[in-house]
């Protein structure tokens, strides 16, 4: 479903990425793991069409993918990924609005009877049935990143990327969550792209696990070379030892980690 | 003895202190208006209390001798209208400009520079342009309010629209938004109470651009009045009239704060998010 053939990446000096060949199938569920500043996120943004290779290319069903967020690409950000203005089931009611044709994104008639009965449908579905004449600001981090989720799928999104969705949230809420990422995964079929710092996260959800390391490191000139994925691994059959491993690369400094 | 940047005053105390200047006023000038009046019955400058209510009941309560119109309040409702069309207007085309020039960078990079050098432009300065192209009427007052405070408004409202923070537009987008939804239900719901904050930021700017054009060419209005009867000393009527303007600022400004917090009750916290 997903070429990625040699991408590479700088900002003038700096190399970001470099030399990045993956291929993903419809489905999967990706987690993507780093040290900050190891251009995971750029990797995600690439994907989200925010950000472009500046070498190599990035094939969506073998056709380029576009150069601007689309409708079949749906993202969860950190924070600041639900419209404050509106409440929660608005929030999930704009999706279908931003759908229609049309300049103005509201929904009339029975267009908006039916889109308030999905929102609602896919409301109850995320948790958040009680909730829906709410403000953001008067919902929990947690509960506000279910609405995320909600309003991403009611676009139904092929892909669905996931940027620290839950970095914010305290452990129990976060294991909530998780339960509902997976729930939500296997139910609308989608393939998950999730960047996380918690390594942990990575291997107890999805089916593979990326780590970015620099792949080479010259200390004269430590923005020489970028970040490739260090290890691409199916997740279920890990042993110990490797996870050990993993994490003790990922807890060095970027600038001393030689690999 | 706490510092005294510890200091906090209780309610009574707050109450006390906001009232002690506005008292501390009223008492200078009422022994100050004694004393004169003492030397001379007939001076105009500081006229007490009763003579200032003499002009009230003159200007507000009895007809004109000569049009037979009640002039205190002639002057209120053109000099009201005239501001709000300019504040209006102001607002409508600074909304528009800031939107456009604050979402989309083809036209800010178009626009921008040209905002910056038109909001340089004293307004006052261009006033006899405004009354040479636009005649010695209505028109040229409201043309002076709505050209001073325009230039402001668009660029608050820029500024604005580019603190929406970029993940709420790659969202929509992602949703499958286009430019014109975008604007119309993420960037303008979130502009509007900003606008509201602008307009209130500028009507003191509007008030000194509508009695500066009443003053040079008008035949009814508060500022008209005011520099009217300058020419008489006339103190108990000019007085009353900047307690009045002052009264009316204060009204539209709180009356604007609440309309925002009822319109928009998500602005006030938990911006962003």
């Amino acid at each position: 479903m997903i070429d990625v053939n040699k991408v590479w990446k700088q900002y003038q000096e700096k190399v970001v990425l470099e030399g990045l060949d993956v291929h993903v199938e419809e489905g999967e569920f990706v987690t993507l793991v780093g040290a900050s500043g190891c251009g995971k996120s750029t990797f995600l943004n690439m994907l989200l069409g925010t950000v472009q290779p500046s070498q190599g290319e990035i094939l969506l069903d073998g056709r380029p993918i576009p150069e601007e967020p689309g409708p079949d690409r749906g993202i969860v950000f950190q924070q600041y990924s639900v419209f404050p203005h509106m409440t929660v089931l608005e929030n999930v009611v704009a999706t279908r609005g931003f759908q229609a044709r049309g300049i103005t994104g509201y929904l009339f008639g029975s267009a908006r009877k039916q889109a308030r009965i999905d929102a609602r449908e896919m409301l109850e579905q995320v948790g958040l049935g009680g909730a829906l004449e709410k403000y953001p600001h008067e919902l929990s981090g947690g509960m506000r990143q279910r609405l995320a989720i909600a309003q991403a799928l009611l676009g139904k999104p092929r892909i669905l990327l996931l940027d620290e969705p839950f970095g914010a949230l305290d452990p129990g809420t976060r294991a909530d969550m998780h339960e509902l990422v997976l729930t939500l995964w296997r139910q609308h079929k989608l393939t998950v792209f999730m960047v996380t710092h918690d390594l942990k996260e990575g291997f107890y959800l999805g089916t593979r696990l990326w780590v970015f390391d620099k792949l080479r490191h010259d200390p004269q000139a430590p923005e020489r070379y970028g970040a490739g994925i260090t290890y691409d691994l199916r997740v279920g059959q890990m042993d110990d030892k490797l996870f050990a491993r993993i994490d003790q690369s990922l807890s060095e400094p970027v600038e001393s980690s030689v690999a | 003895m706490k510092k005294l940047i510890n200091q906090q005053p209780g309610r009574p105390l707050r109450f006390f202190l906001g009232l002690l200047p506005f008292v501390l006023l009223v008492l200078i000038y009422v022994v100050s208006s004694n004393a004169r009046l003492e030397v001379n019955p007939n001076d105009k400058l500081l006229p007490d209390f009763s003579q200032i209510g003499d002009g009230i009941e003159r200007m507000a309560f009895e007809p004109s001798k000569r049009s037979g119109e009640y002039l205190f309040w002639v002057d209120t409702a053109s000099s009201l209208t005239r501001l709000a069309t300019g504040v209006v207007i102001a607002a409508g085309v600074g909304l528009l400009i800031g939107m456009i020039t604050g979402a989309l960078p083809l036209f800010a990079s178009g626009l921008s520079p040209l905002l910056t050098v038109v909001s340089l432009i004293p307004p006052l300065a261009i006033l006899p342009i405004l009354f040479i192209v636009f005649g010695l009427g209505e028109l040229s007052k409201i043309v002076l309010i709505a050209i001073g405070i325009t230039p402001f408004i668009a660029r608050d409202i820029q500024r604005r629209t580019e603190e929406i923070p970029f993940e709420q537009l790659v969202k929509a987008q992602s949703l499958g938004a286009n430019t014109a939804q975008i604007m119309i239900r993420v960037l303008l719901p979130q502009v509007l109470p900003k606008l509201i904050d602008a307009v209130r930021l500028s009507l003191g700017a509007g008030w000194l651009f509508l009695i500066a054009a009443e003053a040079v060419a008008a035949t009814d209005g508060l500022g008209y009045r005011i520099f009217l009867v300058r020419r008489y000393m006339a103190m108990d009527v000019i007085l009353p009239y900047v307690a009045w303007i002052t009264l009316l600022a204060f009204v539209i400004d709180m009356a604007l704060r609440r309309m925002n917090e009822r319109l928009f009750p998500w602005h006030a916290q938990g911006v962003g998010k």
